[in-house]
């Protein structure tokens, strides 16, 4: 059924339809509105049964979920940003326990300086935490991902994480096209866990493990997260089959065909780099884009077949490595070994910084002609931190980086250095 | 169920003689067919605290749900010392996540457990959270507290030895003070844990006025079993404090472990009560009350106050702690 809604309500309600029994709900902007949607599904009983736990932080949320995980219960909890880095810990643990519980990451930058606008830092700083991540491209998507999330992790006893750009997507009104009931059930089957916390066949789950066999459960852990590469086109095959359209896989190619230059990214800013692609494709560009729907386990293979007649990758990414670069361009790079291509990695949008059209032409008229430094922050203000490293020489106490550049754009008052 | 005969049980001054009991009397540990949830071959340290109070403790909580009971871990020695891989201990269903979640993943079993009975998949099942005082009083204490705010339908048991034991007796905030420990040690002015406000959880547990909170030692079994048949007839958070001595991190003999919870409780420097519904309904009365120095002194980890010279003032200081407790959870009438 086709429906204008917020992107939060059509995860809140593609959730619903999964039919989960325990959603834990700590608040953090911007993945507010999606359990506040699950909370008042659960109140009025449309989702039944189910518990909604208010839990006193993300700490506490992905531990509750996964006790219920563990006890047999579909659970599904959502975070963003500082959230998702303060149930870190709890993260690893889910993983490692071999639960299949299903989060959303309502992608925000990490502080500090605090800002709640998107970028992808939190669930990147999440990379090796043993989850299935999926990046959605637009609420569609980000809908349609949850329903295949649930039935990836259930089948691998992994936890996923679906992944969607805060405030871009989760606050966006869009038309998407809501599944029915009927639907989801014919795809989703019933949670099985593998192990089951029971009184009648009683089972120790969480035992400590020495040096004798610690490496080989951790191998297993990266075995199980490869067959997902596997599993995740099968699924996203059926899924088309059910619902009648191509969502999620591994990646997705975008004009690529004959294409020297290929623009790689995450998220939502597809969306932008595809019209990009098609105004120079107009012009007479060779140009095209490569999605990456999964992040983790990293889809080499595919990343390098995608890749593999280019001339030339440019990585757009909305976070990076401090003291490295970028994350993403980090992978694709590994992706890309022994291919010889010029590679450019482009820090872009960081913290929401707006990503143009006008910038993103700029930047690949520029790697057309491979004057791209090997690293570029997209539309930086070099005033301003030459300015501020400048005061750094200058003054050893110069205060506060942040305040600082506030300051010079006029935004606070503060003392003068 | 397996079950293995009784290898031996207390005798002493202060405890019940089972075997002067009727059958019905005896206490879960006496009955030939105890559950025997946490079984023997662990490898707890001989004469542990915390091995007896969880054994008797969730022993008695299965009998009281006909063994239907559901266990949460947080890390520590009782983690470690029940599951080394490919071993455990556990005879019931068990699951250890971290160190300072037990709570929460209590709470998640416990919701889990709800709507599978609503559903009519699963049958009534209890849950049982366990930590010790560092997870408890510490790093778990968050979920602790909220998991006692929303009145979930845990029971929380802290075994509390007074100290980070299985990382090698450091001081928790349960340490009491003036104790010695790695990270307080027996040097300077005022050797041992400072004397400060006191962070007594069984007292903020009341605070958040949840159906049950009592207090127990491994020395009165009987006791502690009735703490856990009661705490199992209440729905919602319940919480049960336990003092398990460590003869480790305590510096006592491991045939001491006993003697060293019977003298905390005598001399009124760890109360023994009860209460519901944040109000105090009950305490263990002191049947012999004892000057602390009786409580200190076989202790190594106090052996400070007493030697090269005698700290009378660190003494009177304790001595004045065992007396407001006294006062306070009315010891000496036994409510």
């Amino acid at each position: 059924m086709l429906k204008q809604c917020e992107g939060s309500r059509a995860v809140a309600e593609a959730v619903a339809l999964c039919r989960p029994e325990v959603v834990c709900a700590y608040p953090i902007s911007p993945q507010t509105h999606i359990v506040e949607a699950l909370g008042e599904m659960v109140k009025a009983g449309t989702l039944s049964p189910c518990e909604f736990i208010n839990v006193e932080s993300e700490f506490a949320a992905m531990s509750v979920a996964i006790g219920a995980s563990a006890a047999g219960a579909r659970s599904y909890t959502a975070t963003a940003s500082q959230g998702l880095l303060f149930m870190a810990e709890a993260v690893f643990n889910a993983s490692g326990l071999g639960l299949p519980i299903v989060m959303t990451v309502a992608n925000r930058a990490i502080g500090a300086p605090i800002n709640i606008w998107n970028d992808h830092s939190d669930a990147l700083a999440m990379r090796d935490a043993g989850w299935i991540q999926l990046f959605a491209e637009n609420n569609q998507e980000a809908l349609d991902l949850h329903i295949q999330a649930f039935r990836l992790g259930e089948e691998l006893s992994l936890p996923v994480m679906v992944c969607m750009d805060g405030f871009i997507l989760t606050h966006a009104y869009e038309r998407v096209d809501m599944p029915t009931q009927e639907q989801v059930d014919a795809y989703l089957p019933k949670y099985e866990p593998r192990q089951v916390l029971d009184p009648a066949e009683p089972v120790s789950i969480g035992a400590m493990v020495g040096p004798e066999a610690f490496m080989e459960v951790r191998y297993l852990a990266h075995a199980k997260q490869m067959e997902a590469l596997k599993l995740i086109p099968a699924y996203a095959a059926e899924f088309c089959s059910i619902f009648g359209r191509d969502s999620g896989g591994l990646t997705h190619t975008y004009r690529c065909e004959d294409a020297e230059t290929i623009v790689v990214a995450m998220g939502s800013v597809l969306g932008t780099i595809k019209d990009v692609v098609d105004e120079m494709r107009a012009q007479g560009h060779k140009i095209g884009a490569l999605g990456i729907t999964l992040f983790r386990p990293f889809p080499l293979e595919g990343v390098r077949a995608g890749l593999a007649g280019a001339k030339r990758v440019v990585v757009i990414e909305k976070s990076m490595a401090v003291g490295l670069g970028g994350i993403l361009s980090t992978n694709v790079r590994m992706a890309l070994s022994g291919l010889h291509m010029h590679g450019y990695t482009v820090i872009a949008g960081l913290g929401g910084r707006a990503i143009t059209k006008k910038s993103l032409t700029e930047l690949f008229l520029k790697a057309e002609k491979d004057t791209l430094e090997h690293v570029t922050f997209l539309d930086l203000d070099w005033a301003m931190v030459n300015k501020q490293l400048e005061r750094e020489k200058a003054h050893r106490r110069c205060g506060p980086v942040a305040e600082n550049l506030l300051r010079d754009i006029g935004v606070v008052a503060a003392r003068n250095y | 169920m397996s079950y293995q005969p009784i290898k031996f049980y207390q005798t002493g001054t202060f405890t019940v003689g089972n075997r002067l009991l009727p059958p019905e009397q005896r206490s879960v540990q006496a009955q030939v067919k105890r559950y025997n949830s946490i079984n023997s071959g662990h490898r707890a340290c001989q004469g542990c605290g915390e091995a007896l109070g969880a054994r008797y403790a969730i022993d008695a909580a299965m009998e009281a749900t006909n063994g239907r009971v559901i266990c949460a871990n947080a890390t520590g020695c009782l983690e470690v010392f029940s599951t080394p891989y490919p071993e455990t201990s556990w005879q019931v269903p068990w699951l250890h996540s971290l160190f300072g979640n037990t709570a929460a993943v209590a709470t998640g079993i416990a919701a889990a457990l709800k709507v599978k009975m609503h559903k009519g998949e699963r049958r009534h099942i209890r849950v049982v959270a366990q930590g010790g005082d560092g997870g408890t009083t510490d790093i778990g204490f968050g979920c602790l507290s909220g998991m006692f705010e929303r009145n979930d339908d845990v029971l929380y048991i802290c075994y509390d030895n007074n100290g980070y034991m299985n990382t090698g007796v450091q001081r928790s905030s349960a340490t009491p003070p003036a104790a010695r420990t790695t990270t307080t040690p027996a040097a300077g002015p005022e050797p041992g844990n400072p004397f400060g406000q006191g962070k007594f959880v069984p007292a903020i547990a009341m605070a958040h006025e949840i159906p049950y909170v009592a207090t127990a030692t491994v020395a009165d079994l009987r006791d502690l079993e009735a703490k856990v048949r009661r705490a199992m007839e209440f729905h919602g958070a319940r919480y049960l404090h336990i003092l398990v001595p460590c003869p480790l991190g305590w510096g006592t003999q491991p045939n001491e472990t006993i003697k060293m919870a019977r003298l905390a409780k005598e001399t009124g420097l760890f109360p023994v009560f009860e209460a519901e519904y944040g109000e105090q309904k009950s305490a263990l009365a002191i049947r012999h009350p004892l000057p602390v120095e009786e409580y200190l002194k076989p202790q190594k980890r106090f052996a400070h106050l007493f030697a090269p010279k005698l700290r009378t003032e660190a003494i009177a200081r304790l001595q004045a702690l065992a007396d407001r407790n006294i006062r306070k959870y009315k010891l000496l009438e036994g409510m």
